[in-house]
């Protein structure tokens, strides 16, 4: 009875909520295209066409989804435990870490299908022991997990800058990266997949780890919702109190979800370290770990979602990209606002239209409604 | 005939498929205690919500001394003279009593000026109604009847004429439930007017001068209590008769199955909460804790269930030492027989968002029946939650569906399916009808017999002492964090009330 609002069927909580957010960010996007002289709809169809319009555009889009893939799963893992892990920035930082010395070891003499699964568990180990401190932290000593892995992002960057300045650059280079990985060390391209669409992917950097990125997807889902260790993460996540009772420890719980969620952080390194630019450069993660909060919000936690809303945020980086090069009025920060506003909308400001939503379907449902008990309503 | 005090005229009120309040016609007259009766989810707390301004009537209007109001928030119920104490008190725990009066109306954004003159009304208040407490004691060292005194000083200091109060006694000893149906006696002899929400059927008697019975979102009766007896009262809350009193054979008690022996526990503030506790459960008895809520009893449970800690003690089960002050887990207790329904049904006992299956499992997730290696046995997870469905009578009988959607009284049933088809040998159960409608009660009370008749050892813990008396074989009165009495179900309310209140056993016999 304490239920204010009528619930809402599924197709409204995760199709037209989030649609509904999207629109309106879009729209305050537009107006702040408008005040900068620019024509709002000329510029949304420039991003469309950018970011779909050619083999080159889907490839990019591709590309970026590729990293929030993966850092929106890290989130959403941490989140049906109840956790809130920031820390995604600098897991998949040391994940580079972990995807160079593997390449750099064994790219010279091993094939990349050898490489790649070395590669694999070196990123994973590393994002997943980034992410070990703070979870053991939180679960022994009651270290606010967002504080800690905040922290953890600023050691992480110093870290790294201390390593790509010093250990890791070849000694007679000026540029603060590791060398360029042997050819055992460099994931194939997935241009052939979009050439059986008829699709020309130029130089687009779109890779192998794309895939990896849908299976990981896949694999959270089980992960979460079939086995044995998912559902104590999801106990733990909707009450501590009822994971005490089942004999659930909080502790182990804490430090697995924790060491999953930084291992599938860890794993968005290989896109552009070893997918891409096949040598790990100083900044390669770019704000992809904080991107990851706003796929999982908005993908709520669900993979399907996230892969969705990674699609999404790919478009607004390529699009936006696009739109920077022909609109003179437009810069590149220009794009960031405009994606921090679909962060803003979709993100931060999620539940903000939920109960006029909600109040519309309460005065529907009188009569249409009766025949569906559908019950949704998650609560992160 | 004078105006009524209150009067709703056609409320009406839907919460998307639930309808939660049908055409509500009511009429409370001035300077009368009206008493609102009807089981869980009847609409009781929505109708008043609505009179509070909580919620909005879909239609229907609001009548206050014969002109039509609209109450859109809290503070227009307060400008129009409407005051409430809710079940769960609102008070700020580490501010004092004064603090909590003027929380609101402070009146400038210096506070002196308003410091003084809730100090000279409380002192007036203290006066007109034997409403004493100390205005500067904080709230967290008040016990839970003077925290409700507060409430209502709250209310008054806001004008109140009209005070409605939301299942006020669920926190009292019968003593301190006296007390208070006093105070209330007082407000109405001098024109206030008491809006009495319950589902205790003795307190309407005791106290109110008509009572409106609730049933599925309808005022089905208003009647003078004077003319009305319990059982009547009864009935038409549950719309068909009701066994008030529960069937049961002689206890033979078997084998000593559960023995607590000096047990003390500290709650999470770090304080005493169980203090030297001792007893033992045998096989095929009922032992029964009573106590007003906070004194130990969860920390009780939940030290014996392996959830919480204990300072030092021993506790058996089944004859074999169970580590309370180290490593007792949960998981492993229930191996070893001992099943738990929790008094906090809401956060522990289940999981509200996960689907009934997925909570017909909780706390047996490593049931080798229920797994494929580290994968969850979907299959075997529904049938196996579909069975109880069929066995316990839970409705609606979908394993698929949010466990959020079910009632109080089926969700309870999920819970006791779960814990009682294991064949423990010892079961705990915590305020197994809390919250639970009265055709649920007898269900549950009728499973917890059989389990004691074939041969479990039950510690029953609950704050109705009614559901104490009709059920325990013996009785353990815990008074802060102490057993300090035993008695026979034969014992009064009266005494057991007195054991509640602190008063021991020796000093009561003199």
């Amino acid at each position: 009875m304490s239920q204010p609002f009528a619930k809402l069927p599924a197709w409204a909580d995760y199709g037209l909520i989030p649609l509904v957010n999207l629109v309106v960010a879009f729209l305050v996007a537009g107006l702040v295209v408008l005040l900068v002289g620019e024509n709002p709809i000329q510029a949304a169809g420039l991003m469309v066409k950018g970011a779909f319009g050619s083999g080159e555009g889907i490839g990019y889009t591709l590309y970026y989804a590729t990293n929030f893939i993966f850092t929106g799963l890290c989130v959403a893992v941490a989140f049906h435990c109840g956790l809130f892990n920031i820390g995604g920035e600098g897991q998949a930082y040391l994940g580079g870490l972990g995807v160079s010395l593997a390449c750099l070891a064994f790219g010279d003499f091993l094939p990349w299908w050898l490489t790649f699964p070395l590669a694999i568990l070196g990123a994973a180990l590393a994002g997943a022991l980034w992410a070990l401190i703070p979870a053991w932290l939180q679960a022994r000593r009651g270290s606010h997990i967002v504080i800690t892995t905040i922290m953890f992002n600023f050691i992480a960057a110093s870290l790294m800058v201390y390593l790509l300045v010093g250990v890791l650059k070849p000694l007679a280079s000026q540029a603060p990266e590791t060398r360029v990985f042997g050819e055992g060390g460099q994931l194939p391209q997935l241009g052939w997949l979009l050439q059986m669409f008829g699709l020309q992917v130029r130089s687009a950097p779109l890779n192998v780890s794309f895939l990896l990125a849908l299976a990981s997807a896949f694999v959270v889902w089980v992960l979460i919702w079939r086995t044995r260790i998912g559902y104590e993460i999801r106990t733990m996540g909707f009450s501590p109190r009822a994971a005490d009772y089942a004999g659930i420890s909080q502790t182990r719980i804490i430090v697995i979800t924790m060491m999953i969620s930084g291992a599938l952080a860890g794993m968005m390194a290989l896109n552009p370290v070893m997918g891409a630019q096949h040598r790990m450069q100083l900044d390669f993660v770019s704000g992809a770990g904080f991107v990851g909060i706003a796929v999982a919000l908005m993908g709520r936690s669900h993979p399907v979602g996230i892969v969705l809303a990674a699609i999404l945020f790919g478009m607004l980086y390529q699009g936006g990209a696009e739109i920077a090069f022909d609109m003179p009025n437009i810069s590149r920060d220009m794009i960031v606002i405009i994606q921090g506003l679909v962060i803003l909308f979709a993100g931060a400001l999620e539940h903000m239209f939920r109960p006029a939503i909600q109040r519309l379907f309460g005065r529907l449902s009188g009569s249409d409604l009766r025949a569906t008990p559908i019950a949704t309503g998650e609560s992160h | 005939m004078a105006e009524a005090a209150i009067e709703l005229v056609g409320i009406d009120k839907r919460f998307g498929m639930v309808h939660a309040n049908r055409d509500i016609h009511l009429r409370i007259e001035r300077g009368t205690i009206h008493g609102i009766i009807g089981e869980n989810g009847a609409g009781k707390s929505t109708l008043m919500s609505i009179l509070y301004g909580f919620y909005q009537a879909d239609r229907g209007e609001i009548r206050v001394d014969g002109k039509k109001v609209v109450i859109a928030d809290p503070n227009a119920a307060i400008a129009a003279g409407i005051g409430m104490v809710h079940q769960h008190f609102m008070l700020v725990e580490n501010f004092t009593v004064l603090e909590n009066v003027m929380l609101g109306v402070e009146g400038a954004p210096l506070l002196s000026k308003g410091i003084a003159k809730v100090r000279a009304e409380l002192k007036r208040l203290e006066e007109d109604y034997e409403l004493e407490v100390d205005p500067d004691a904080l709230i967290e060292d008040l016990p839970l009847g003077l925290q409700q005194r507060v409430e209502i000083l709250k209310a008054l200091y806001r004008g109140a004429d009209i005070l409605i109060l939301d299942e006020p006694t669920g926190v009292l000893t019968p003593a301190e439930a006296d007390h208070l149906f006093r105070i209330l006696r007082q407000l109405k002899e001098q024109g206030k007017t008491i809006v009495l929400i319950t589902h205790k059927l003795r307190e309407i008697k005791a106290v109110t001068d008509n009572v409106s019975v609730m049933r599925q979102g309808e005022i089905v009766a208003t009647l003078k209590t004077a003319d009305a007896s319990v059982e009547e009262l009864a009935e038409l809350m549950v719309g068909r008769r009701v066994l008030l009193r529960v069937e049961k054979g002689e206890a033979k008690p078997g084998a000593v199955k559960l023995t607590v022996e000096n047990l003390n526990v500290r709650d999470s503030r770090g304080c005493p909460a169980v203090d030297h506790v001792s007893f033992e459960v045998r096989a095929g008895e009922i032992v029964g804790i009573a106590g007003v809520a906070g004194n130990g009893q969860s920390e009780l449970i939940e030290t014996i269930a392996g959830i919480r800690r204990a300072v030092s003690g021993k506790v058996t089960l089944d004859g074999l030492a169970v580590d309370v002050t180290g490593k007792a887990n949960p998981a492993e207790l229930r191996q070893r027989g001992l099943a738990h329904v929790p008094e906090d049904r809401h956060h522990m006992g289940l999981v509200l968002a996960f689907d009934e299956s997925e909570n017909a499992i909780l706390g047996y997730q490593d049931d080798k029946h229920f797994l494929k290696g580290p994968f969850l046995d979907v299959d075997a997870i529904r049938a196996d939650a579909e069975a109880k469905i069929a066995q316990y009578d839970i409705r609606p009988a979908d394993a698929r569906l949010k466990t959020a959607n079910f009632s109080g009284g089926n969700q309870q049933k999920i819970v006791l399916a779960r814990e009682l088809e294991r064949d423990p040998s010892v079961l705990i159960v915590a305020q197994p009808t809390r919250g639970v409608d009265v055709g649920a009660i007898e269900f549950i009370h009728r499973r917890i017999i059989e389990m004691r008749d074939a041969g479990k050892a039950v510690l029953l813990v609950s704050v109705e002492l009614d559901e104490i008396r009709s059920l325990s074989d013996r009785i353990l009165v815990m008074f802060a964090g102490r057993i300090v009495g035993e008695c026979g179900p034969e014992a009064s309310e009266g005494e057991i009330g007195l054991l509640m209140a602190g008063v021991e056993q020796k000093a009561a016999a003199e």
